[in-house]
């Protein structure tokens, strides 16, 4: 198998603490891989890592065989490198049909185009179509999205980082905050997010993971614990003890 | 397919020409023909309603806050009383453009500046431009003429066919004309995908980056923009007085254009040009009641229009209007005032 996102050596310290040790992950082609660590186990610091937010103090990340360590964060999505965030962030006074749009703009190149209208481009407008017909978002698509209820908005955050076309998703914790009633659909879209598209899943819901991910990392304290299949991972006695406490795990 | 061709109709939504913009245009056009006698008021407002557009391009579309925005008015209105008095470039239209890429170059150059940091620092830095080239102008009178300005400009005729008149009627005209232009200009840009990569960058620069909006150079683009409108509307000055004077770079005249904007609200481009009207009608009102008390009542205008909300206010200047439209047009044609929450 191919590798496609890797970290070697991976050091951040912020200040005397240091949030991420020496950690070299390996991502391969068109996995379902987990990250999870218990609270505080710095898994947020290693995606604002990945996706070149945060800097790292030392180490190196490859997107695809390539350095990537020190391009700025826009780079690395055209490479092919998109996240959605634990607590969304989406632009409040725009609507879903523009908040999409422009991601496609964006990537199909004509987002700096300040001439050309909004909207006049055929096979823009075809891909904002299918991408808010597959999030369930076509019904709200005019409204600002302030308005839109929770479970919307989390569908909307991930539509975003799917029209970048990412070759890499970063999903960080995608069902966190979302009620149960509407949970079904985050769950439903992330299952059938295409198999190209390899997804590193950040996420504290066990159920979700251990559904989803055939490959799981475990972090402790910003450095790596254990990696492996699900199976594997939770019978480790050492995941059991320092994060999933003495509690058997249904697999 | 259907889905895709009604994307692009709601995508065009916004840029579609209303019935209002129409008229609100026609209404001005008008007054040009029924106050033969108030043109310099009038064209006082024009470039009011101009300098007010370039900082809504920055503020109600970018989210940069300046109080510093006269610094390009001045370099403008300087350029342009320049050029015309060396006679360096006598037609008046080139001359504004000249002018208004001068101030584009000192935009260009000071945005590095002004993107890096938060609005704190936006304020002081702009103010802080500001006042550095009030200071220059003071400090090399004798290319500015220091604080007596730049006296004995004589403009020519536009195209050299329209010479201004001493009542103002081809100032007003030509103040007009460019305003329009450079309204249509900055209407086809706000609405292209650029304008709307702005729009997300003052909703959430953090999410802008992540879908590979390169955010500093969007902000350096619009911030250059706003700079050459901004010069324009100081050449426009100097070239319907026939004066520049350091004033051009004073404080109160960057701070008057917030006031405008708050008047007249962000982000949909007609703020400016409402909130100038309203501003300078306000400013004869009060200073012909009371001339010396005349910013007290402005400033509890401005006062009762933050607590009460601007929507609610147009709402209610709306009302009778559409009173009447719905009557002619029928329910859909209401004129509405579309604004993103200042």
């Amino acid at each position: 198998m191919t590798i496609v996102l890797e970290t070697q050596n991976l050091e951040k310290q912020f200040g005397g603490l240091r949030v991420t040790r020496d950690l070299s992950l390996k991502i391969e082609q068109g996995a379902r891989h987990a990250l999870i660590g218990p609270n505080g186990a710095g898994k947020t610091t290693v995606i604002n890592q990945l996706t070149g937010v945060l800097k790292p103090n030392s180490g190196r990340i490859l997107l695809e065989g390539q350095d990537i360590t020190d391009l700025p964060v826009h780079k690395r999505v055209l490479r092919g490198l998109s996240r959605t965030f634990q607590i969304n962030q989406l632009y409040p006074d725009l609507t879903p049909l523009e908040t999409i749009g422009l991601a496609v703009s964006e990537r199909l190149g004509h987002g700096g185009d300040w001439w050309r209208r909004m909207g006049t481009r055929s096979d823009v407008n075809g891909e904002i179509a299918d991408l808010l017909a597959g999030f369930h978002l076509l019904d709200v698509m005019n409204e600002q999205t302030v308005t839109l209820p929770y479970g919307k908005q989390r569908l909307l955050e991930i539509a975003v980082a799917i029209a970048a076309k990412p070759r890499v998703l970063l999903l960080d914790e995608p069902a966190a905050g979302v009620p149960e009633s509407e949970r079904h659909d985050i769950l439903a879209v992330v299952g059938a997010l295409p198999r190209d598209v390899t997804v590193l899943l950040i996420e504290h819901d066990m159920d979700l993971v251990f559904s989803f991910a055939d490959r799981i990392s475990v972090l402790v304290s910003g450095a790596l614990l254990t990696e492996g299949p699900p199976e594997q991972v939770a019978r480790d006695p050492q995941v059991k003890a320092v994060y999933l406490g003495e509690e058997a795990v249904n697999v | 397919m259907s889905a895709s061709s009604d994307v692009g109709f709601h995508a065009q939504r916004q840029a579609r020409w209303h019935y209002g913009e129409v008229a609100f245009w026609l209404i001005v056009l008008a007054c040009g023909f029924a106050f033969p006698t108030r043109y310099l008021i009038m064209t006082d407002i024009l470039r009011l309603a101009l300098f007010a557009m370039s900082l809504d391009l920055i503020l109600g579309y970018a989210g940069i806050v300046s109080l510093g925005h006269a610094a390009f008015f001045g370099v403008g209105a300087y350029a342009a009383g320049l050029l015309a008095l060396h006679g360096i470039v006598s037609e008046p239209v080139l001359a504004l453009i000249v002018a208004g890429l001068a101030a584009m170059v000192l935009g260009f150059a000071t945005s590095f500046l002004v993107i890096r940091g938060v609005d704190l620092t936006r304020l002081m830095v702009t103010l802080g431009i500001a006042l550095l080239l009030e200071a220059l102008a003071e400090r090399f009178s004798n290319i500015t003429g220091g604080t007596d300005g730049l006296q004995g400009i004589e403009m020519q005729p536009i195209f050299g066919a329209i010479p201004f008149d001493m009542f103002g009627k081809a100032g007003f005209f030509y103040s007009l004309a460019v305003l329009f232009l450079l309204f249509l200009f900055a209407r086809r840009v706000v609405h292209s995908p650029f304008g709307l990569s702005l729009r997300a960058i003052k909703n959430n620069p953090l999410r802008a980056a992540a879908i590979g909006i390169p955010v500093n150079r969007r902000l350096i683009a619009i911030y250059t923009l706003a700079a050459f409108y901004a010069g324009v509307a100081g050449a426009l000055f100097t070239q319907t007085t026939a004066i520049a004077s350091l004033d051009v770079f004073a404080f109160e005249r960057s701070a008057d254009l917030m006031l405008v904007l708050v008047i007249g609200g962000t982000g949909y481009l007609y703020g400016g040009l409402v909130g100038a009207v309203i501003f300078r009608m306000l400013q004869e009102v009060f200073s012909t009641i009371t001339p010396q008390y005349w910013q007290f009542w402005i400033g509890l205008v401005l006062v009762v229009i933050v607590l009460v909300g601007r929507q609610r206010l147009h709402r209610w200047v709306l009302y009778l209007p559409n009173l009447v439209i719905r009557q002619i047009a029928g329910r859909k044609a209401i004129v509405a005032v579309p604004e993103s929450d200042a």
